[in-house]
């Protein structure tokens, strides 16, 4: 488990793919079946949507440059 | 930490939450799933490290092997407790910009003389802690008085935190309080206590970025709602009736009447930003652990400059919330947030709904943030809470091992078995902790009382290591009587006040200071009180020869060489960066 370390960024890569595709794939789905939650203000701006892909950009960014074996801590 | 000497109105959440009725959340299985894979990550992370924290050096200092950026990063970290987001933008709901001080002016300066001037020292003469330094520069007495000040403070404030958040979960989530204090509690004491202070510091790193990305959308969509800077702006005006003292940063501290917030500009420029902000940035343990650990010495002058800009932004996620809040509340937007009061009156009228100050972050949440995004942003205040208490407990650990066990109680032990009292001693302080959350529960008039300890510490140690850094002269028993003479009068400024409030005026030299001006005025006090203690007892006793002041002293001291590297790469062309955005920023909200 040891042999080849684990950056931190790694660690952040991973957390931020995983919540970025549950909110981003929440997202697509109250545009698609127009069920917003009441009480939320601004739904017509689709915040779940472009947040998430966002944080799917960076997670996904961070697991490429820092993945076990490529980068040093 | 930090919170406990500023926001004192803050200190009174948990009795008077508590008496809130219904949740202003509830989370749906998309927020308790983003929840739950946070804490999977934080428990993963403590059992990978766990393979690389056998040595001393590597569980107390993470085997000084962290880049500059991690360092920095995590430095900030430590200090970015949920507590002090929610207090925060609480305080600026109640007095504007005013309350930005304590991100600008209260840190910057302090961020930066630490990278530049004395990060060399600490990390120079290998100190595994700020008692550690004192024990090499003033002797074991002095050293005794801090750790055991330091490791009290530490584990009190863990406590009372823990339960601050669990009060806060319990309010805006509805989430039983025991509940809350033992899963948090037991997830910071696995991942420390396996992988030591590298554990903390990647878990920060992980929980900053968190921070970030669950509070920034707040401000974002709140400025979209309130039509810009501008019409955010116009909307306090508006329900402030005309009153712009809640913009402007300097203007209207020419007197304490002058500004909401009643305090003076001599209190925030030398109390606050001299004071408490060097106390705190330069000699609180619990941040400077996270620039020791840096790989070498240019990385730990950099880390503190990399984490001022950092602490610089700080405010657009936890000021301007309260800002906006200002703004978005009615009449100027209808429909919009409720007028909030202080602690005092939602404790005097329970059971009619009213929310404080404080809860002006959660609300805000709850205003944009739908399923998926409310737990993104429950989950950073629960990993603001929780690196927060990993910095306690893994600082008290240090101190406690190194500063109190191995010079008093075992002198002969091998590092392993000082790394074993260390993990002990991370799950025998969250134990404590624990049990003092408990205690405040029971007894809430104690909160006061534990979270002044860490004011009433500060200024003395900040004068006992100034001096000691930059004065060849002062002697041992100076230190010692300092740091401990100044203490007691710190401590009795505290009573003094808090027996007889009406001597506020006189600490803080005004009738119209507010007890956020005692905290400044009080670290004043106190930091001269232990520097004219400090000089006269080292005029009178005798000095160490120069020769033994090598790594601990300027003037005694050869800092080694480093190598060359282009001047984008050195830490005074980025702190000079720094000083001119921090000057700008001034001049701007003036």
């Amino acid at each position: 488990m040891h042999g080849s370390r684990i950056a931190i960024w790694f660690f952040v890569g991973v957390l931020l793919a995983v919540y970025g595709g549950m909110i981003m794939g929440y997202g697509v789905y109250e545009w698609v079946s127009g069920s917003y939650p009441p009480g939320v203000q601004l739904t017509n701006l689709h915040t779940p949507v472009w947040w998430g892909g966002l944080l799917e950009v960076l997670g996904i960014f961070y697991l490429m440059k820092f993945r076990p074996g490529k980068a040093e801590k | 930490m930090f919170l406990s000497i500023t926001a004192s109105a803050f200190s009174t959440l948990p009795g008077s939450l508590a008496l809130a009725a219904e949740p202003l959340a509830r989370l749906r299985g998309l927020d308790i799933a983003v929840i739950a894979i946070y804490f999977a990550m934080v428990l993963w992370i403590g059992f990978y490290l766990k393979g690389r924290s056998n040595t001393g050096e590597e569980f107390f200092l993470a085997g000084r092997e962290m880049t500059a950026w991690i360092a920095g990063l995590s430095f900030v970290s430590a200090n970015l407790g949920s507590l002090e987001l929610m207090g925060w933008a609480g305080s600026a709901y109640q007095y504007g910009i005013l309350a930005t001080h304590w991100y600008w002016v209260g840190a910057i300066p302090a961020m930066l003389f630490l990278g530049l001037v004395m990060m060399p020292f600490y990390y120079v003469c290998k100190t595994h802690s700020v008692p550690g330094y004192l024990d090499l520069r003033y002797g074991g007495k002095a050293r005794t008085v801090a750790a055991l000040s330091f490791a009290t403070e530490m584990i009190l404030m863990s406590g009372v935190n823990m339960f601050a958040m669990a009060v806060v979960m319990k309010v805006v989530l509805g989430w039983n309080i025991t509940f809350s204090i033992f899963v948090s509690s037991i997830a910071v004491a696995i991942y420390v206590g396996l992988g030591g202070l590298r554990s903390a510091i990647f878990n920060e790193v992980l929980q900053f970025v968190l921070i970030w990305g669950g509070a920034l959308l707040v401000p974002i969509l709140g400025l979209v709602q309130a039509g810009g800077w501008h019409g955010m702006v116009e909307k306090i005006l508006f329900n402030m009736h005309g009153n712009d003292s809640y913009l402007h940063l300097w203007r209207d501290t020419g007197s304490f009447s002058a500004n909401p917030m009643g305090v003076q500009w001599t209190g925030i420029l030398f109390g606050l930003g001299f004071v408490i902000s060097f106390g705190y940035w330069t000699t609180d343990f619990l941040v400077v652990q996270r620039v020791l650990a840096a790989h070498n010495l240019r990385a730990a002058r950099m880390a503190p400059i990399i984490g001022s800009f950092f602490k610089m932004a700080v405010p657009f996620i936890v000021i301007l919330p309260g800002l906006l809040g200002l703004a978005l509340r009615t009449p100027a937007v209808a429909g919009g947030i409720p007028h909030l009061v202080g602690e005092d009156v939602v404790a005097a009228h329970a059971g009619m709904g009213l929310h404080s100050y404080n809860e002006i972050l959660p609300l805000m949440m709850v205003r944009y943030l739908g399923p998926g995004l409310l737990g993104l942003g429950i989950t950073a205040l629960i990993a603001g809470f929780m690196s927060g208490m990993a910095g306690n407990v893994s600082a008290f650990s240090t101190v406690w091992t190194y500063d109190i066990y191995r010079p008093l109680i075992n002198k002969k032990g091998s590092d392993s078995h000082y790394v074993l009292v260390g993990r002990l001693s991370i799950f025998i302080g969250v134990l404590i902790s624990i049990g003092a959350a408990y205690l405040v529960m029971r007894a809430h008039g104690i909160m006061d009382y534990v979270q002044a300890l860490f004011s009433i510490f500060i200024a003395p140690l900040l004068a006992v290591i100034l001096f000691g850094m930059f004065w060849k002269r002062a002697t041992g028993l100076a230190g010692f009587l300092g740091l401990l003479t100044g203490i007691i009068f710190s401590a009795g400024l505290f009573m003094w006040v808090k027996l007889n409030p009406a001597e506020l005026a006189r600490v803080a030299l005004s009738p119209d200071a507010k007890p956020m001006a005692e905290n400044v005025f009080r670290a004043l006090w106190a930091f001269l009180f232990s520097a004219i203690v400090v000089m006269v007892v080292s005029l009178l006793s005798r000095p160490r020869p120069v020769e033994e002041l090598g790594g601990l002293v300027y003037g005694a001291t050869k800092l080694p060489e480093e190598e060359w590297v282009p001047f984008y790469k050195r830490e005074w062309f980025w702190a000079c960066v720094v000083v001119a955005i921090f000057a700008a920023l001034n001049i701007l909200f003036w």
